[in-house]
Parts: C-alpha cells; sequence; structure tokens
C-alpha cells in the first residue's frame, strides 16, 4: 500500500487513542472505586485517582463475606465445563473434520440452529426438567446445562483445527500399521494442542460469564456462582460500592488471565463460531 | 459383512453421538417443552395449574401493552446496538488493518472488553451511570444531554441507551476482529494495480475493499441481529426493564415473565413470538440475497 503522510498517522493514532481510551475506561473506573477508601468515596466523587489508596475493600471481600465460595463455585463449574465440552467437541470436531457420512449435514444444522434461538426460551423447561432430578441447586446441574450449550459451538470450532492438519500424516502412519486410534493419539493430539488449549479457554470464558440459567436455577448461595453472588450482593447492599468494584476486580482475574492466553485464536474462534459472544 | 466393516461405517457416528445427544436432551426437547408450554397454562408454585388453555396465552399477549412496548423496544435496542457495533467495528478494523509500531499491544487493549462477563460488564456500566460513583452523569450534564446530574437509567425516555452504550462497548471487538480477518484475506496486489491505475484511497475503499467485505459484513450482521434481540442479561442487570417498563425488550420480559411471576406458559408464549419473529427475519433475508443474486 502507499506510504501515507503524517497528517494521516495523526489522524490514525487520535482515532486510535479515542478507541483505547474507550475499551479501558469502565476497567479503569472499577479498578479506581476499588481502592477508593469509604470516606473519600462521595468527596472526591469524579476525581481520576484519589489521593489515597486501600485495600480494605479486597480484604473485607476477602475475609467477610461469601465471594471466596461462589469462586470457587466458579471455578469447579467453569472448569468442568471447559474439560467436558472440549473433550465432546474433539470427537465431535474430527468427526466432522475426517468422515463424510449420511446425516453430517443434518447434525451440523442441528448445532447451527441451537446457536440461533432465543435461550431464555428454554429456562422454565430445563428448570421443571431438573428439579425431579435434583439438579437444581447443584453444581453438576449447571456443568451439564453448560456443557450442552458449548459443544456445538466448540465442535465446530475443533473441527477448523483438524481441517488445519492435512490428512496425509495419519495416512501415512496408518499405512506404516498404526491404527486409527494409535494415529490419533500420536500425530492429531499433538497437532491439535493449541486448538484444544484456545477451545477450553472459549469455554471457559463462555461458562465463567453465564447469568441467567445461574440465577433461574441455583437460587441457594451455597451453590451460586460468581455472578448469581455479585448480582446478590448488589441488590442488598447497594451502598458498599467499594466492595462491590472489588469483587468485580476479582471475577475479572480469571477471564482476564485466559483472554491473553486465547487472543491469538479469536479470529479462528469467532469465525467458527460466529454467533458466540 | 464382518465386525470390522460394521464398526467402521458406525465409527463417524460414535464420535459425535454423545454431542448430538447431549444437545437433543438439554437444548430441543426443552424447546419442544417449551413451545407446549404457550398453549398450557403452566405456573410453577401452583400444583392445580397445567391445563391446556389453546391460544389464550396468545389473546392475552395480544391485549398486553408491555408486550408491544417490549416488541418497540427490541427492535431499537437491536438496531441501535447492531449499528454503532458495526460501524465501530469497521472504523476500528480498517485502523488496525495497516502495520505500526504498536499493533499487537493496542489490538489486545481495544479487544479486551470482548473478554468481559456480561454481567460484569452491565454492573460496571451502570456504575458509571450512577451519580454517586460515577462520572458520566456529570459529563453527560457537561455537554447538555441531560439538564441536571442524574442517573441516566432512571430516564424512562432515555433509560434504552444506558444498556445500549454497554452493548455497543463489549460487542466492538467482534465485528472488529471478524473483519479484520476479512480484510487480511484481501491480496494486497490488488490495491496495487488500482492505485497504480491511479484510483484515490475512496475509490479503492469503494471498489474493492468493500465487494470484498459484502459477504462477511452480510453474514455477520445477520447472526449477531439474532444474537442481540434474544441476549437479555445487560438490560436485566442494568434496569431489570424499567423504569416502568421502558427498557424491557422481549428477551428480558421472558426471563422476567418465568423468573419472577414464575408463569412458564406466558413466558413460553412471548418466547414463541420471538422466535417466529426472528425465523422470519432470518427467512426474509435469505429470500432477499437470493432475488439479489439472480439480479446480479
Amino acid at each position: 500500500m502507499e506510504p501515507h503522510g503524517k497528517s494521516y498517522w495523526a489522524i490514525h493514532y487520535l482515532l486510535l487513542g479515542a478507541f483505547v481510551i474507550f475499551a479501558l475506561f469502565p476497567l479503569f473506573w472499577l479498578l479506581k472505586v476499588s481502592i477508593t477508601p469509604n470516606d473519600l468515596l462521595y468527596s472526591e466523587g469524579v476525581r481520576l485517582w484519589p489521593s489515597r489508596a486501600t485495600a480494605d475493600h479486597y480484604a473485607s471481600v476477602i475475609a467477610h463475606s461469601q465471594f471466596p465460595l461462589f469462586f470457587r463455585n466458579s471455578v469447579i463449574v467453569a472448569t468442568s465445563t471447559a474439560l467436558f465440552s472440549t473433550l465432546f467437541a474433539a470427537a465431535a470436531g474430527y468427526g466432522f473434520s475426517r468422515f463424510q457420512f449420511r446425516g453430517k449435514y443434518w447434525i451440523v444444522g442441528l448445532m447451527l440452529i441451537t446457536q440461533m434461538f432465543p435461550l431464555v426460551m428454554i429456562i422454565a423447561p430445563i428448570f421443571r426438567l431438573l428439579k425431579p432430578l435434583g439438579l437444581t441447586n447443584s453444581l453438576t446441574g449447571l456443568v451439564i446445562v453448560y456443557t450442552a450449550f458449548n459443544v456445538p459451538f466448540a465442535s465446530i470450532l475443533m473441527q477448523s483445527f483438524f481441517d488445519a492438519i492435512p490428512k496425509d500424516l495419519e495416512e501415512a502412519a496408518m499405512l506404516d500399521g498404526a491404527n486409527r486410534f494409535a494415529a490419533f493419539r500420536k500425530i492429531i493430539v499433538p497437532l491439535t494442542l493449541p486448538g484444544l488449549a484456545a477451545t477450553l479457554g472459549f469455554v471457559f470464558t463462555a461458562a465463567w460469564s453465564e447469568l441467567l440459567f445461574a440465577l433461574m436455577l441455583n437460587s441457594s448461595s451455597a451453590a451460586s456462582t460468581f455472578p448469581v453472588g455479585l448480582l446478590a450482593f448488589v441488590s442488598k447492599f447497594s451502598v458498599d460500592f467499594g466492595q462491590m468494584m472489588a469483587a468485580g476486580v476479582l471475577a475479572l482475574l480469571p477471564v482476564c488471565m485466559f483472554f491473553v492466553f486465547i487472543q491469538r485464536y479469536l479470529v479462528q474462534g469467532l469465525t467458527a463460531g460466529a454467533v458466540k459472544g | 459383512m464382518s465386525w470390522r466393516r460394521v464398526l467402521l461405517a458406525a465409527e463417524p457416528y460414535l464420535y459425535t453421538l454423545p454431542s448430538v445427544l447431549l444437545i437433543c436432551i438439554i437444548m430441543l426437547v426443552p424447546l419442544l417443552i417449551g413451545l407446549t408450554y404457550a398453549f398450557h397454562d403452566v405456573r410453577l408454585l401452583d400444583p392445580s395449574s397445567g391445563d391446556f388453555v389453546g391460544l389464550e396465552h396468545f389473546r392475552e399477549l395480544n391485549a398486553d401493552p408491555a408486550f408491544w412496548n417490549a416488541l418497540r423496544n427490541t427492535v431499537t435496542w437491536t438496531a441501535a446496538s447492531v449499528t454503532l457495533q458495526f460501524g465501530l467495528g469497521l472504523v476500528l478494523a480498517l485502523l488496525l488493518n495497516r502495520l505500526f509500531p504498536g499493533r499487537a499491544v493496542i489490538q489486545l487493549l481495544v479487544f479486551l472488553p470482548w473478554a468481559i462477563p456480561s454481567f460484569l460488564s452491565g454492573l460496571n456500566w451502570a456504575w458509571l451511570f450512577n451519580p454517586v460513583v460515577g462520572p458520566l452523569p456529570y459529563w453527560l450534564k457537561a455537554l447538555g444531554v441531560l439538564a441536571a446530574a442524574d442517573n441516566l437509567l432512571s430516564h424512562p425516555r432515555h433509560a434504552l441507551w444506558g444498556p445500549i452504550i454497554a452493548n455497543v462497548w463489549w460487542g466492538i471487538p467482534f465485528f472488529a476482529i471478524t473483519l479484520l480477518a476479512a480484510l487480511q484475506s484481501i491480496p494486497a496486489d490488488i490495491y496495487e494495480a488500482a492505485a497504480i491505475d491511479g484510483a484515490g484511497p475512496w475509490i479503492r475503499f469503494r471498489r474493492i475493499t468493500l465487494p470484498f467485505l459484502a459477504p462477511t459484513m452480510a453474514i455477520t450482521i445477520l447472526l449477531r441481529t439474532v444474537w442481540i434481540a434474544n441476549f437479555a442479561d445487560l438490560i436485566v442487570i442494568m434496569t431489570k426493564g424499567g423504569p416502568a417498563d421502558s427498557t424491557q425488550i422481549l428477551a428480558s420480559y421472558i426471563f422476567t415473565q418465568a423468573f419472577q411471576r414464575l408463569d412458564f406458559g406466558y413466558a413460553s408464549a412471548v418466547a414463541t413470538v420471538l422466535l417466529a419473529l426472528l425465523l422470519a427475519y432470518a427467512m426474509a433475508l435469505m429470500v432477499l440475497r437470493a432475488a439479489l443474486t439472480r439480479r446480479g
């Protein structure tokens, strides 16, 4: 492309600067209020940085609230969902990528349709279905539901990773006497490791963020995930902004870690699951 | 036929069966049950409910001003969110589609909102709009948007813009990422040839970039529209549909009916209407697309 003049680049960086500020400002404000001491919160309301910083809000969130329990519940739910979804999706994605079979078109179509309909539509039936099985107010119930929600997107994502591996590699191994499973284990699995990791990251992030089903299915605080706990906290103690935002920052940590790790695969992930947030 | 051949023929099904079963049990069966709820009186805490009521819910819905209000809000919410996300996402993608120092870091920072859980995006923006701890009311007053430094979310006339702004903030990266991927697949020599022929930047954008991006734009906008029309989280968190239902969209109305009023029958009837509308929208677009390709 032709070189641009100085004035072009000035506008270029100015616009990008505006995007960066828009993207980061809300998170910056979250952090700012979470470290502002209570006595300064109102007097220094719109200052960009408090004159004094404190870690008190974090300390009381960790020591005197149920957030550690909610955090633990969310870690259990998001990790199990990520593991199960990726396992199921790896198998299905491998099937889609390596075989032509009767009904494949319909199965892929089924997976795409599940991404289109309003999930709120099944919130009531799922509740009625899981309640008699003892799967409401239970982390297991959430893991089952979330796994089902994430499998379609994860399968299509995994298929794109398998498609990128040349078929010749396993065929050569099978000619050398390895059966398909051995070829899968020795050649495909190592080559798909980055893809598996990216899928784990995407599903973890999605399961960590889910709110509405967690709210409907798990009302007891013993089985609350972080979003449900935070929302209950907000409606009960809506004056303690410092603590709420400290809890918010804590909820951000795991997803930010995963984001730095999966952002290289964002393009592939969003193209595969184009409907997925 | 030997066992080996049966096994070979069954192999792809063995790989896909677990996923298909799970999706059918957890998503399709409840979807079908949900459709039958729309024609039954299903209230969670009322053991005497469960009767077949035919089209009663739909008659009720037709006379329900809250439903029509939610339908209008759904259109505003979806159209405004998609337009702004797409427009800003396209600008961002064009800016990032250049080589310049610091691009990797800037890209990481501007895409970060995508990773923020929706409940936290909602809470975060609700706090920013709150005059007690947030700066936005003062800035909006200084800009003349608000007469006093109040919470935008409690203004019946403008409250819907709160969740829309949160949604735009959260959704720009999605469009930017998909459009950036499409931009990077355009061969550079086409631009060079056009530049040699004397085409200026605007002509090149209209004649090369836009036609190349058009298929990606069409599919992402279609899918995103459906997704956003169904996306209730931000509204449930930021305004719960209020004040006075002024921010209620169909998806959040369904959730409120099911979660707060425990009226699963009525919630399912509204959901059925939403599903039908979205299907009609998708079909209309496909017909339109077929007509356009035939003409082209």
